[in-house]
């Protein structure tokens, strides 16, 4: 029989039929079911295995604080573990199976566990596998990853996307509930900016669930009607399938949108999900109550379950979880499951009421006074066991139990920023305390306002407070306002294995243990025995184990204290963190003029930074990066090579006082640089560490181009904001970047004036004379292309730098090969580029790291001491300035074979090799085609006197030791007569 | 966190980045006696205030102002945002 | 005239125009850019400059003017220079001519990738991209901000009707992120 669970009414779509699978078998559902509310139709109570028992559970909840129905979705690269059942909007062929177990959800290997329960209690882990250590990686953890964890993940990319989002509103009222439709009316009405999220599909909170009239009608018609003027209204967004995970600072809400979650598809180019971020001028929190179960001896089997989800079943779903169903509450509330439910047909074996004065009802039977002592059923529940007024016991037949202990208000967000939630003595439960999220206010059940006509008029009450609307509340709807006093009764004396937190496996007797064992601080109780740590986050569990902490310690609830409720809310997968920033879209990649080019050449790309560079261009043939790089720097120091450095960060710096204010930030000094040339400049941080290095050319008498490194080009950038405006902001002094709009390649090697001459406009010399090494001009290409060009050299070559604008980057890259095919002209990537500077002796990134001072580079003398600059006075310390400090030298191997390690540590030729006797290191080595061995650079103390010296160099990690001799940096052309060529 | 730039209204912190203490304000002379030590003091030694604290911020994706922004740190309530150079042009900085 | 053919930020060499339902983004490349910085104490002299260029009173805050120059605020005494390329290539000598002393003048025209964003439900677009409000931007508001990582300006010339500039070497990243947020929304 199909859906032989089905009751009459509810707000499921009975003209359409969907059909879905759990555990590979085939059910029946109708739109507006969630999965739980199906399998329910389908008479399927078991749903999974317990965490750490294996013990069989079915559902407890019909909501989000669902602790045990939680399944895998979907399948292949699609699967997602750890879902709620009772989230699950249903949707044509959808698939789900059951998790933790093996072989089958009805038999289960490691239901054995259950059996070994005495050894499994409260700080199990702790206890256990504590000794041998050497066990722990090898064989503990492996055995526990096996044994616990709940649903598996596909181990495949998804192919879906999330997004993330932006939006604004005056006022965010979380929950859809009575308190936050009649807070949105009323706000709506008013004109007010607002945006109404709920996590459920259909809107109207418990008014959907309830059987009660508001006015004249059903309350989910009135729900509906509510909705539909929303909708109606521009400045109302309604957000359905959206959780509120979290409330930060300064009115800054987390949402999650589930935008495709419920289709059985994704249309393309939409997101699964949208992590909303919510600017909000004030907030309203309407997030209602969770009901709270009672624990008693066995009251996890399949069929146990709150008293408003079977209530929610079988109002709004229109479906029983059994045909014959128990009731045990200490509250009223409880009792209108019941009458619901024998409304709808279904038969009520009894009301178990822990009152001795509970009302008695005519239809069914009600056991005054009444406890459960225990229930039984193998993989669900069958029978129920009470322990009557006068000490009897009576069992009673049934297949599902409501269990109501009261209602806690959903104080979550409330305490996202540290607020702590004050008790209520006539709720018995925790409500929001006064130190709420600025801005935020609390609205509804989930501010004690239990009955429907008290969630009402606190909503509209909320909305008008939170926006200052001045006048009378509006109409609200006639309703139930049932006096809503609790007495607390948290779980049946004498029981032991009882369930506090299902997805946890945490029982009375593990709550009991742990205070035994001295455990007194909440804190303490919820890791130790992990209550409230598992996915649901202790929604229907943290009461019931404080309660009973609370009795132990012989102190009252507020007291012992709550832990700290932490976003989100309810879990988000990674996913949606993540949005679109994955793969390559991770994070904004940088393309340089001459990209498209060098991907049709077939160049090898790395990333620097942002940037993807060239790193070599493989000819037909080659089939090791070292001969293309070789390659390339041979004959771009034969003849000419030709390289993209747009990357160099390009600062403009123009003002009156631009060659002061570059006298500041430079070590060195530039106010005497004339017109038209290019200095180099080292910058120090303040603690006299060398921050980076570059050029400053200047083009005008107020005009400099400053360039950075690749790595530092933002850093830099800011630093110069901040030195102008901070300590001197009367500095006549504009800065902006301009890395972005000039393409700048590098033309280097003997014959670079040549190819250059090709395309410069005749009217300017270029000649050694009238371009001498260090000049700079502005200059035109081409035919009148305006053009930046500097005679500066990285490769130790004769060299020049030239810039166009960057569109025309492509064209004159293309240009240049074409015009340099006589001079055999080659494009070389970033790896020759480093083997060139490295054969020169230039610091790059490797050697300017932060830890490194002018006088480690060779180049203390450059730190002007007759000008005030950045860094300069603390770079005169004592400690930095030892007569045995670091200095840059150059290393070469004495087996010509060798190769130098680029980390590795130089020692005394002989003697001991350790941290105590480590002369230096190395920063940087490469093969040199030059020299035709590997070369390296890096520091060494007293570097500058002991050139000639024979050392080891020592690499204990990849355990290389090879001897090496000190030399300059400068292995070629070490007086620089070729870059003045 | 939403900072109140003084020009441009509220906008999300993720525009801006941090940088410290707004002391960094206060360079020291280069030329004073102590000058070694006022500039140990200035590179390293910050408080490190349970409460209201001025510190810089760089509206490095907005308008590229850097800001003193008095917030407290346990609270995250900002109560001021000013423009750093007005405030460095206060403390009678120049050039 | 050189012989150089320039490409577009997005490589082509025609400007790429992408339509997702109502909503079109159109890479515009014929625009010329250069960065005003008024020099310290003249503000007067460089505003009334850059009036004199563009016809139109320097914009304020958070504001631009498009007559024929446009003039875009970008930050406190600085402001952008638009105008179309054919034309104006050389805007930032014009620029620097106008404004003489009293301001420094940058090209920026390449430094930009500029993307037109126009059609109802554009809104929903710029929600997925931006943490600006940008359903209370009028005609002629601009502001800076941050899309998928990279500082843009956003542009409101009228009523669904957007400009957004980011770095010229990121164009692919943030066209990417622009065109995948138009089949998101739409």
């Amino acid at each position: 029989m199909t859906q032989g669970n089905r009751l009459s009414g509810g707000q499921i779509d009975r003209n359409t039929t969907l059909s879905f699978k759990f555990d590979n078998r085939s059910y029946t559902a109708h739109p507006g079911d969630t999965l739980a509310s199906a399998l329910l139709a389908n008479n399927v109570r078991l749903i999974g295995r317990s965490f750490k028992y294996h013990r069989p559970r079915g559902l407890l909840t019909a909501g989000s604080e669902e602790p045990n129905g939680i399944v895998e979705l979907r399948t292949g690269n699609r699967q997602e573990p750890n879902t709620r059942a009772t989230t699950i909007e249903m949707f044509e062929g959808l698939e789900a199976r059951s998790q933790n177990r093996w072989p089958s959800l009805k038999f289960d290997a490691l239901a054995i566990n259950d059996r070994f329960s005495n050894f499994l209690t409260a700080g199990f882990y702790y206890k256990t596998f504590m000794w041998p250590a050497a066990f722990w990686e090898k064989l503990y953890e492996p055995m526990i990853r096996r044994a616990a964890g709940l649903g598996s993940l596909s181990m495949q990319e998804d192919p879906d996307e999330c997004d993330k989002g932006f939006r604004h509103c005056d006022l965010l009222i979380i929950g859809a509930g009575p308190a936050g439709l009649m807070a949105a009316l009323t706000a709506g009405r008013a004109g007010a900016d607002v945006i109404l999220a709920d996590e459920d599909f259909a809107l109207g909170g418990r008014l959907n669930s309830e059987s009660f009239a508001l006015n004249d009608g059903a309350a989910a018609d009135w729900a509906a009607q509510a909705v539909a003027e929303l909708s109606a209204l521009p400045n109302v967004r309604l957000m359905p399938r959206t959780t509120v995970i979290g409330a930060f600072d300064h009115g800054i809400y987390g949402a999650v949108e589930r935008t495709g979650d419920h289709l059985a598809s994704l249309p393309a180019g939409k997101p699964r999900q949208i992590l909303w971020r919510i600017y909000t001028k004030r907030s309203l929190l309407c997030a209602g109550a969770t009901e709270r179960p009672i624990a008693f001896e066995n009251n996890d089997r399949p069929g146990i379950m709150l008293a408003s989800a079977l209530r929610t079943y079988a109002n709004r779903f229109a479906t029983t979880a059994a045909q014959r169903v128990a009731v045990l509450t200490n509250n009223d509330d409880g009792l209108r499951t019941a009458a619901d439910l024998h409304a709808k047909g279904v038969k009520i074996a009894a009301v178990i009421d822990v009152r001795p004065d509970a009302p008695i009802n005519h239809d069914y039977e009600v056991l005054r006074g009444a406890q459960v002592s225990d229930t039984k059923g193998r993989l669900g529940l069958s029978f129920v066991e009470v322990a009557l007024a006068d000490g009897s016991i009576r069992t009673l037949e049934c297949g599902a139990l409501g269990v109501s202990g009261g209602w806690n208000p959903n104080v979550h967000l409330t305490c996202h920023q540290r607020g702590r939630p004050v008790w209520n003595d006539d709720l018995a439960a925790f409500v929001p305390g006064t130190d709420l999220p600025p801005g935020l206010s609390v609205a509804g059940a989930a501010n004690g306002a239990m009955s429907t006509h008290g969630a009402l008029r606190s909503g509209a009450e909320g909305a008008m407070k939170a926006l200052d609307l001045k006048g009378s509340l509006p109409d609200l709807p006639a309703a139930e306002d049932a006096p809503a006093s609790q007495t607390p009764f948290w779980y049946v004396q004498g029981c032991s294995r009882a369930w506090l937190d299902q997805q946890n496996d945490v029982t009375v007797k593990d709550v009991k243990l742990s205070h035994q064992e001295g455990f007194r601080s909440v804190e303490h109780l919820k890791r130790y025995t992990t209550l409230g740590m598992a996915t649901d986050q202790g929604k229907t569990s943290n009461m019931g184990g404080l309660a009973i902490m609370a009795e132990l310690a012989g102190k009252s609830i507020p007291e012992t204290g709550t832990t700290i409720f932490r976003p989100p809310y309810t879990p988000v997968p990674i996913a949606t963190f993540a949005g679109r920033m994955k793969g390559k879209e991770f994070h904004p990649t940088r393309l340089t003029p001459s990209h498209h080019w060098a991907k049709e050449r077939g160049a090898v790309f790395v990333e620097a930074g942002n940037w993807l560079r060239a790193q070599w261009f493989p000819l037909p043939g080659e089939t090791h990066w070292r001969e293309s790089v070789d390659r390339e720097v041979r004959q771009t120091r034969a003849s000419v090579g030709v390289c993209d450095c747009t990357t160099l960060g390009k600062i403009d710096v123009q003002g009156s006082d631009a060659a002061a204010f570059l006298n500041r930030i430079y070590c060195n000094g530039f106010a005497k640089l004339a017109v038209g040339k290019t200095r180099y400049g080292l910058m120090l941080r303040e603690d006299g560490m060398v921050m980076d290095d570059g050029t400053a050319a200047r083009l005008g008498e107020d005009h400099f181009v400053v360039t950075t490194t690749t790595a530092n080009a933002v850093s830099v950038y800011r630093h110069m904001e901040f030195v102008r405006q901070c300590p001197f902001p009367d500095m006549d002094v504009q800065l902006i970047s301009t890395t972005e709009a000039w393409a700048q390649y590098a033309i280097a090697g003997p014959n670079s004036r040549k190819l250059l001459q090709k395309i410069v406009d005749p009217e300017f010399d270029i000649s050694n004379e009238g371009f001498p090494f260090m000049a700079c001009a502005n200059i035109t290409v081409c035919c009148g292309l305006r053009a930046r060009l500097f005679r500066i050299s990285f490769s130790g070559e004769l060299a020049f730098e030239i810039a166009v604008p960057s569109r025309y980057g492509d064209a004159l890259m293309r240009r240049l090969m074409t015009e340099g095919e006589e001079f055999h002209v080659v494009p070389y990537g970033t790896e020759a580029l480093g083997v060139m500077r490295i054969e020169k002796g230039h610091a790059a990134g490797n050697e300017l790291n932060g830890t490194t001072t002018a006088l480690n580079l060779g180049m203390g003398r450059m730190v002007s001491k007759k000008k005030d600059s950045i860094g300069s006075v603390l770079s005169e310390r004592e400690g930095l300035n030892e007569p045995g400090a670091l200095m840059m030298v150059g290393i070469k191997p004495l087996n010509q074979e060798d190769k130098i390690t680029a980390g590795g540590h130089l020692m005394e030729a002989s003697g001991p090799v350790d941290a105590a006797h480590d002369q230096g290191y190395v920063t940087s080595a490469a093969f040199s085609p030059t020299l035709e061995c590997h070369i390296g650079l890096g520091f060494l103390k007293n570097g500058g006197a002991r050139q000639g010296e024979k050392m080891r160099l020592v690499s204990p990690l990849t355990d290389v030791t090879i001897d090496v001799e000190i030399v300059s940096a400068h292995f070629v052309d070490p007086e620089g007569e070729r870059l003045r060529a | 966190m939403i900072i109140d730039h003084p020009l441009l209204g509220p906008r999300d912190s993720s525009e801006f980045v941090y940088l410290g203490d707004a002391a960094l304000i206060d360079r020291p002379d280069w030329q004073v006696e102590n000058a070694a030590e006022a500039f140990y003091d200035y590179a390293y030694l910050r408080g490190n205030p349970a409460g209201e604290h001025r510190e810089l911020w760089f509206h490095e994706s907005g308008d590229r102002s850097w800001l003193v922004v008095t917030r407290n740190t346990v609270t995250h309530e900002i109560s001021k945002v000013e423009l750093a150079r007005d405030v460095a042009r206060a403390q009678g900085r120049s050039k | 005239m050189h012989d150089l053919v320039a490409i577009t930020a997005l490589g082509g060499t025609d400007p790429q125009v992408d339509s997702v339902g109502t909503v079109t983004c159109s890479e515009v490349p014929g625009v010329a850019l250069a960065s005003v910085a008024v020099r310290l104490g003249k503000e007067q002299e460089a505003t009334a400059a850059l009036a004199e260029l563009t016809g139109a009173p320097a914009p304020g805050v958070g504001r631009f003017e498009s007559k024929q120059i446009a003039s875009i605020w970008i930050g406190p005494d600085q402001w952008l220079v638009e105008a179309p390329f054919e034309t104006h290539e050389n805007l930032a000598d014009q620029a620097k001519a106008a404004t003489g002393n009293a301001a420094s003048v940058s090209e920026q025209t390449d430094a930009w990738a500029r993307f037109d964003l126009i059609g109802s439900g554009v809104l929903a677009v710029l929600e997925l991209l931006c943490p600006l409000d940008t359903r209370r931007m009028v005609e002629g508001d601009v502001a800076r901000t941050s899309i998928h990582h990279l500082g843009c300006f956003i542009l409101c010339r009228a009523s669904e009707q957007f400009s957004v500039y980011g770095p010229r070497s990121s164009a692919g990243s943030l066209h990417h992120a622009i065109v995948t947020a138009m089949k998101s929304a739409l």
